[in-house]
């Protein structure tokens, strides 16, 4: 039943060879695989967002592609997002507006919105509810995520406009 | 309170881990040899079962085992699952761990495959092949209630598994001389909680020393190991459950499954470690929700629009089995009433067994139903008699100065409801003011002049919170001076470990981060509930409190005595004992007054005894104290919410333009936290009022089981929620704090409804049902464009 495939692939800048069995989902080959668990599945149906993860920089439901399809490819995760115990300023902006509360979704939103701030430095509010909605969040009824992303944007316009 | 933690926000402890992937979910824990199951679950609603064939499955290699109901241990064969809350008008019925001879549900458990890994396990269930012999299902628990339905059980003599009657006052009085009496048919349906993350559970057994590990994502461990103990006959010691970060909860985390004892026999029989983690479409059909009730109910009023009685009938589709008993209607039939004076009451329930899965609490617990029922009427009485609906409500509301105040009606815990505090009429206005509703009749001129309908409703709840019977605190300073309180209070999102340690911070006098506190383990602490029913301020709380005063208190004493001062000039400052700085003395002699002091690690060695010598004056061992605070009944919460929406009579889309929630929670432990619970709340009541139906055909076959075809709120759904705050202490507990985590739901489903209505007025549309879809209110307007009645 199993047919396997050797890959190599990089995650959050390290490189790794691995022989997959080719039903494997990319979600369950960083999670069991590489032992990358900051990665969750929600629905398993590409509906919820809570595995998304960034191959070559694009936001993907992580149990909607499988782990051949990143071969050669390179994959940032939740993990990835922090410089040693440094929070990313958007994980940052996350913790000082409480945009998490049981936490199990953050992970696929993090990696929604980073993406999402990359493509639109400056969004309005609306721009960012509309990213945020193909994300599922039960517990914050997203007040806090949308305030957080919008503090990050502002953070983020603020350093550049220091450093120009 | 000596210290500055509580009513300040900082930041959560929880985040650092859950925001760089480190928390840990029980699917993110991983033990060695570990096989992976999958459950068997009956397709049919009703169904006997005529026999299973395992041999294909078992032929795959990496499948270890099949187990169905005759494999499983005796006393597991012999004991259902266990009732929490039986009450004497209940016909109980329990489920099997794995279903014997019928099925009553879809879902329900009926073998289990045991596999190297998850992928094999679902293989293999397509292999197990189950004959089934379908029976008549029960669907609707009002035709259910019916002499002549179909049973949900074969055995059954009928579906109504429990009859009750709420009566407080001379209700016939009450309506035979009334000026006005209005009777309304409301149907409700709730949904499910749809936590993040589905269940999970993971077994391991240590045969030489009987021990039962387990880890599950749950609100409350002890719960669950009370369950194991019981289904398998073990003792005390020989079961630790665990409950790690948990993703969501909402209620039904709350309850006990079948998976969970069929997992732990798995890991006996096989002696290897089992986990079993629920995947999306299981969770549609396998997980407790919430479900239908139909309201048959008519108010008596004077000219004045005062209430003189309320009546009628509940109907409540209970699901195929009662693992909480009465728990859900019992308690939407006690909240009716509300902030309002209602001199009688007369409600009959009828909880109703039908072929779905268990409705059990999901966020809110009955009350929003409670809620709507009452607040539908107080705006039909205002249409009727043509007075403001704020107006109407301002006339029935109970006085601060009538606190405390007894409803009449009995609640859950058998006791009377007694409101201890709250000011309904001010919290009222506050959400008024904040809307600014004098002027929205202008408003919603001016809009229909440019054709668009917008509407405005009020919805006004009190909200039994911090319900027994106690939760527990243990609070340790151990001989290096560390601090840790232990809890059997189990958080899914509410920020325990920040708030209760902002408690002992205060205490202690020590920033929160010097406090490290552990939630979820048996093993911890000796007796647990678990975090449901906005229980866990009130409960844990005021047991940490306690707990903490009485380890600062021993902490003192010890000090005393080595530093020959008087306890009562000490303060415990920064892990130490110290000689209090005296007000307004000079930073010289204060800075004096603090070299007068010991460490709480020294103090703490010194607690712990030394071998030979005995303890100081006969003190108890250890610088520890553990702490069970029981509430002598429940305090009660209360809000208001008003909605503003503006419906498109086009498509029927409602857009929510403003939602203000006026709440009185109490004493407030950490604003921040409150209102991340506040705004999670009104999310969930913004789905059961427009998106939210779980559908089942009428052979109770669900008809939505993913997030395409059940609906739940997003990001463009919910708008900016405006939250007032007032704090009316407590006077039931030592911090004066009231439950507050469903306190956004409980109110606000009922005025989304209302205002859809109001701005649907002009066609003569009515709404006595939620949720209230798109589709749904188009039809609405068709009727009354056709003037149909429903």
């Amino acid at each position: 039943m199993s047919d396997t495939r050797n890959i190599a692939v990089v995650v959050n800048g390290k490189s790794y060879e691995r022989t997959v069995d080719t039903r494997r989902t990319l979600g369950d080959f960083l999670r069991l695989d590489l032992a990358l668990t900051g990665t969750h599945f929600g629905c398993e149906h590409g509906a919820c967002g809570a595995c998304t993860v960034r191959v070559d920089g694009i936001a993907v439901r992580s149990c909607l592609m499988l782990a051949v399809q990143v071969n050669d490819k390179s994959v940032q995760t939740v993990e990835g997002l922090a410089k040693r115990d440094n929070l990313s300023p958007l994980q940052q902006a996350f913790q000082d507006r409480h945009a998490l509360q049981c936490g199990f979704c953050t992970p696929g939103i993090l990696m929604t919105m980073a993406e999402f701030l990359e493509e639109n430095p400056a969004p309005s509010e609306a721009e960012v509810r509309n990213a945020l909605s193909g994300n599922i969040c039960r517990c914050t009824g997203y007040q806090n995520i949308v305030d957080a992303v919008l503090l990050t944007a502002d953070m983020l316009r603020k350093n550049r406009d220091t450093a120009q | 309170m000596s210290g500055t933690s509580f009513g300040a926000s900082p930041k959560r402890k929880e985040d650092p881990d859950l925001l760089t992937g480190r928390g840990r979910f029980v699917d993110d824990i991983v033990l060695n040899g570990m096989y992976a199951a999958a459950f068997v679950r009956s397709p049919l609603a009703h169904a006997r079962i005529k026999s299973i064939d395992a041999k294909a499955a078992l032929a795959i290699p990496g499948i270890h085992a099949v187990f169905t109901h005759h494999d499983l241990p005796a006393t597991l064969r012999e004991r259902r699952l266990p009732l929490f809350v039986p009450h004497p008008t209940l016909t109980s019925r329990m489920q099997h761990a794995l279903a014997k001879e019928e099925v009553c549900y879809v879902g329900e458990p009926i073998a289990v495959v045991v596999a190297d890994n998850r992928y094999l396990a679902e293989d293999a269930l397509q292999l197990v092949e189950v004959d089934y012999e379908q029976l008549p299902a029960v669907s609707d628990c009002k035709a259910g209630a019916r002499a002549d339905a179909p049973r949900a059980h074969l055995d059954l003599g009928s579906n109504i598994v429990s009859r009750m009657l709420s009566s407080v006052g001379d209700i016939d009085a009450a309506f035979r001389g009334a000026k006005h009496v209005f009777q309304e048919e409301i149907f409700q349906h709730r949904g499910g909680a749809f936590f993040m993350e589905c269940r999970g559970v993971i077994a391991s057994y240590d045969a030489a020393e009987g021990a039962l590990l387990v880890y599950v994502s749950s609100q409350g461990p002890h719960r669950v190991k009370r369950a194991l103990l019981d289904l398998f006959d073990l003792s005390d010691t020989q079961v630790r459950v665990v409950t790690p970060d948990v993703g969501g909860g909402f209620g039904p985390k709350g309850s006990f499954y079948a998976e969970y004892a069929v997992i732990a026999a798995c890991a006996m029989m096989l002696g290897r470690p089992v986990k079993w983690i629920e995947d999306r479409r299981e969770n549609f059909v396998a997980t407790h929700q919430e479900r239908d009730q139909y309201w048959d109910v008519e108010i008596a009023v004077d000219d004045t629009a005062r209430i003189r009685g309320l009546r009628g009938t509940l109907t409540h589709d209970n699901g195929a089995y009662t693992p909480w008993g009465i728990v859900l209607p019992w308690i939407s039939v006690a909240t009716v009433p509300g902030p309002y004076v209602l001199p009688a009451y007369h409600m009959e329930m009828l909880s109703v067994l039908t072929n779905k899965v268990m409705a059990t609490p999901v966020r809110g617990a009955g009350r929003p139903e409670g809620v709507v029922v009452m607040e539908r009427l107080m705006d039909r009485v205002a249409r009727e008699l043509k007075l403001d609906p704020a107006e109407v409500r301002r006339r029935n509301f109970i006085q601060p100065s009538q606190m405390p105040y007894n409803v009449g009606v009995v609640f859950r815990d058998g006791r009377k409801v007694v409101y201890d505090s709250g000011d309904y009429p001010a919290c009222q206005d506050a959400a008024l003011r904040t809307i600014d509703y004098h002027a929205f009749r202008e408003r919603q001129a001016e809009a229909r002049r440019q054709g668009r309908y917008i509407g405005i409703g009020i919805g006004n709840a009190v909200e039994g919170t911090g319900l027994g019977p106690y939760e527990g605190a243990a609070v340790k300073v151990a001989t290096n001076g560390r601090i840790t309180v232990s809890t059997g209070a189990t958080p899914q999102g509410q920020s325990h470990k920040t708030t209760l340690a902002q408690i002992a911070a205060d205490q202690f006098g020590v920033p929160i981060d010097a406090i490290r506190v552990e939630t979820g383990d048996t093993s911890k602490i000796s007796q647990g509930i678990g975090t449901f029913a906005a229980r866990t301020a009130v409960n844990a709380g005021s047991s940490v409190h306690l707990a903490s005063v009485k380890v600062a208190a021993k902490a003192k004493a010890i000090a005393a005595k080595l530093l020959d001062v008087r306890e009562e000039d000490l303060e415990l400052r920064d892990g130490y004992v110290q000689l209090a700085a005296i007000p307004g003395s000079l930073g010289a002699a204060s800075d004096n007054a603090r070299q007068v002091r010991k460490s709480l690690a020294e103090l703490a060695v010194i607690a712990a005894g030394m071998p030979g010598f005995a303890m100081q004056d006969g003190a108890e061992p250890g610088l520890e104290s553990t702490a069970y605070f029981t509430a002598t009944q429940s305090t009660y919460a209360n809000g208001t919410a008003v909605v503003e929406v503006e419906v498109d009579i086009e498509t029927g889309r409602v857009t929510i333009i403003r939602l203000v929630l006026a709440h009185d929670c109490g004493r407030l432990i950490n604003p921040m936290v409150v209102d991340g619970q506040v705004m999670g709340g009104v999310a969930h009541a913004i789905g059961n009022a427009l998106f939210e139906r779980m559908l089942f055909d009428d052979q109770a076959q669900p008809l939505s089981t993913n997030f395409g075809e059940y609906l739940l709120p997003l990001a463009t759904d919910i708008p900016r929620i405006e939250i007032v705050h007032q704090e009316t202490p407590s006077p039931l507990n030592p911090l004066g704090i009231k439950g507050a985590g469903e306190s956004g739901t409980i109110p606000t489903i009922a005025p989304i409804i209302a205002a859809v209505e109001d701005a649907l007025s002009p066609f003569g549309v009515k709404i006595l049902e939620t949720p209230i879809t798109p589709q749904r209110i188009v039809e609405l307007l068709g009727d009354a464009a056709l003037g149909r009645t429903r």
